[in-house]
């Protein structure tokens, strides 16, 4: 019969307290002064930014010094996003780029703006563009995007070894 | 089949609330494990998780324990979505196959993360009985009730288990829950879902566990006492609750009966009992007797960091070996309601 | 989550912790054996699986216990049950069916061979005991669901 019960629905609600941990919130509180800061690894002194769960995965350690890094950074890799989907906030098309910030040795996510899609390139150089500081919280939101710096690329050696 | 023993194990005190992401709180406790058995990462043959994302909330959070483990190069790992004395039957499994010699097994759990009583709904029937969103203390406290009205238990019974595990684990320096407590003071204390009372139920906490395994040789080299695995098995009763005995626990039965539990005597037993009652079902299941001293540590009702719990008592009863104070010795772990689920393992020194 | 408006509190290590809601919105098929019951559910109907020893499953087993042969027997079962055992939730939790104290049992329906679990609207602890007689209580806009029964009430000792 067509009006059996075939499906059910059980859907699950769980509230958590979700904690940073120590060593992601020196990075969370460098947010909050407009400041990008990373930390190194005391084993192979690589500079994690952002500092991921406070470990360095290579290692098997926990995440020592803060270092905080530059502003600007080199597009090493990045994908134009033609697909609409549920909650996109972004006129597409748009670009999401791995940015290796000057001084942090690993790549970050973010949107890429203020240039049309097919200019962007990889070696591109990139600076972000902050809310307004009245709006700042401990978030990467606080950054609204990158943008095109207008220097020179970056040598394709200088980041060859993040692909 | 290859003799396998337990060589080194550390634990993590365990909290009411942690601040410490999950890989955060997994390193020192990896390295201790290592330490104490004065190897190096490169010496582990085959890690093995035990861990669960609703505990954590976060979906995939196996995956991220692994910058735990400094997987560069790469290694040979696995995860089981249970508690780490699971993950330490898989791992004896690896090593009966020859591929590997060593492995380093783990659980973690944040109870603290969400509200555990609750999470623990989520391993029950999804169709006909989570909806109505049954507790875990409910559920347990049913099965109290049916052993108390069959006279297979009594409430004195239950506080006396609740005032030895509390007293043992004023001893047990990562115990969360300890003190003196007198039989008449446990009974004189409300009830939190009756029947049952606050210290009848476990001291859900924040925690891990880490044991190192290792085969023949390799482990003598490693340990002058190891405590090798003499047998192991996991029973597993119905999920549904309706159709299961409220009294007796017919897996723990033939658990025990194919591990070996009644060869010789049993020194030490550290039973995965989350509730008082619990652990006086298992005792009889396990056919365990007066000769044997039943959870030194306290178990989990002084410190029941979920997916760590169960690998903790195989932790500590291993540890009773390997300092010689223990010949022959029972880990057991448990999951699910009612202890649904029923690991025995069987230690022995040489 | 999103930004401007996350309430965080800072732990005396130092580390922002912050509220997190998961929410996995699961729909299930429940197979053609769960499809009958909770389709008689609708209906305030009550009907389990009839085993190979000639049990009687409630809610119904898909496989025969003892063979692991596929169940396909039906039987009738009545709404109103013996209560074998309970406890005491003195705080009910977001999706509970009561949102006042009320216990859990396992319930023997009538002509049934295994255990309901299920709410029982007992009003206090004090006025239930195992052994007493309870009978369904539907819920006003049935779905087809095991929450279709809302709980279970305690038959008067006048009418058992």
């Amino acid at each position: 019969m067509s009006d059996d019960v075939l499906r059910i629905r059980t859907p699950i609600g769980i509230k958590y307290q979700y904690s940073a941990g120590p060593r992601v919130s020196s990075h969370l509180i460098g947010l909050m002064e407009g400041r990008f800061v990373g930390k190194r690894c005391p084993s192979c002194h690589l500079v994690y930014m952002p500092p991921r769960n406070g470990t360095c995965a290579k290692c098997g350690c926990l995440l020592g010094e803060d270092v905080e890094v530059g502003q600007r950074g080199t597009i090493t890799t990045f994908c134009v996003v033609n697909v609409p989907f549920l909650g996109q906030t972004i006129k597409i098309p748009y670009v999401a780029a791995t940015i290796l910030l000057d001084g942090a040795d690993m790549g970050m996510q973010h949107l890429i703006q203020e240039v049309e899609a097919t200019e962007v390139r990889m070696g591109m150089r990139v600076e972000p563009v902050w809310r307004p500081r009245e709006e700042w919280q401990p978030s990467m939101e606080n950054v609204l995007y990158f943008r095109p710096t207008g220097e020179p690329d970056a040598p394709y050696e200088s980041y060859a070894g993040q692909l | 089949m290859r003799d396998v023993a337990i060589i080194a194990s550390a634990q993590a005190v365990n909290t009411a609330t942690t601040t410490a992401t999950p890989v955060e709180m997994l390193i020192p406790v990896v390295n201790q494990v290592l330490a104490n058995a004065g190897m190096a990462r490169s010496d582990i043959g085959f890690w093995c998780h035990g861990s669960c994302d609703y505990m954590t909330g976060q979906p995939f959070s196996f995956v991220s324990a692994v910058d735990a483990l400094g997987a560069w190069p790469p290694i040979i790992e696995s995860h089981v979505e249970a508690d780490g004395a699971f993950a330490l039957y898989e791992a004896w499994m690896k090593i009966q196959t020859g591929e590997v010699d060593t492995a380093l097994v783990f659980g973690n759990g944040r109870s603290s993360s969400g509200d555990i009583n609750r999470i623990l709904t989520l391993q029950l029937d999804p169709y006909v009985v989570g909806p109505l969103w049954p507790d875990d203390r409910s559920i347990a406290a049913m099965q109290a009730r049916a052993c108390l009205e069959a006279g297979v238990i009594t409430e004195r019974a239950m506080a006396q288990i609740a005032a030895r595990n509390h007293h043992n684990a004023l001893t047990n320096p990562v115990a969360l829950r300890r003190g003196e407590h007198s039989v008449e003071q446990l009974l004189a204390a409300p009830l939190v879902a009756s029947p049952l009372r606050e210290l009848d139920c476990p001291a859900h906490s924040d925690g891990v566990t880490a044991v190192i395994i290792a085969a023949g040789d390799r482990a003598r080299s490693l340990r002058a006492r190891p405590a090798w695995i003499r047998g192991i098995d996991h029973r597993i009763e119905s999920q549904n609750l309706g159709n299961r005995s409220m009294t007796t626990l017919p897996s723990a039965v033939i658990a025990a009966q194919k591990a070996g539990v009644a060869n010789d005597k049993i020194d030490v037993a550290e039973l995965h009992a989350p509730y008082t009652h619990q652990e006086l079902l298992l005792t009889a299941a396990l056919g365990l007797g007066e000769s044997t001293s039943i959870n030194p540590s306290g178990g989990a009702l002084c410190a029941n960091p979920m997916m760590s719990a169960g690998l903790a008592r195989f932790a500590e009863a291993a540890a009773r070996i390997m300092d010689g104070s223990a010949d022959r010795a029972l880990g057991h772990a448990s999951s699910g309601p009612w202890l649904q689920q029923n690991l025995v393992c069987v230690l022995e020194g040489e | 989550m999103s930004g401007g408006t996350t309430e965080y509190t800072i732990a005396d290590d130092g580390s922002f912790t912050a509220p997190l809601e998961l929410f996995y919105p699961y729909k299930r098929t429940v197979g053609p054996l769960l499809s009958r019951f909770l389709t008689g559910l609708r209906e305030h109907r009550i009907e389990g699986t009839l085993g190979s020893d000639g049990r009687v499953h409630v809610p119904p087993a898909e496989f025969d216990p003892m063979t692991g042969e596929p169940l396909s027997e039906w039987a009738e079962v009545s709404s109103t049950g013996t209560i074998v055992t309970w406890s005491w939730q003195p705080s009910p939790v977001e999706g509970n069916t009561l949102q006042h104290p009320f216990a859990w049992a396992l319930i023997a329906l009538d002509g049934a061979n295994t255990n309901l679990l299920h709410a029982v609207d007992a009003g206090s602890a004090d006025a239930i005991r195992t052994g007493m007689r309870v009978q369904a209580r539907w819920a006003t806009e049935p779905v087809g669901s095991i929450t279709d029964i809302e709980c279970f009430e305690l038959v008067p000792e006048s009418a058992a």
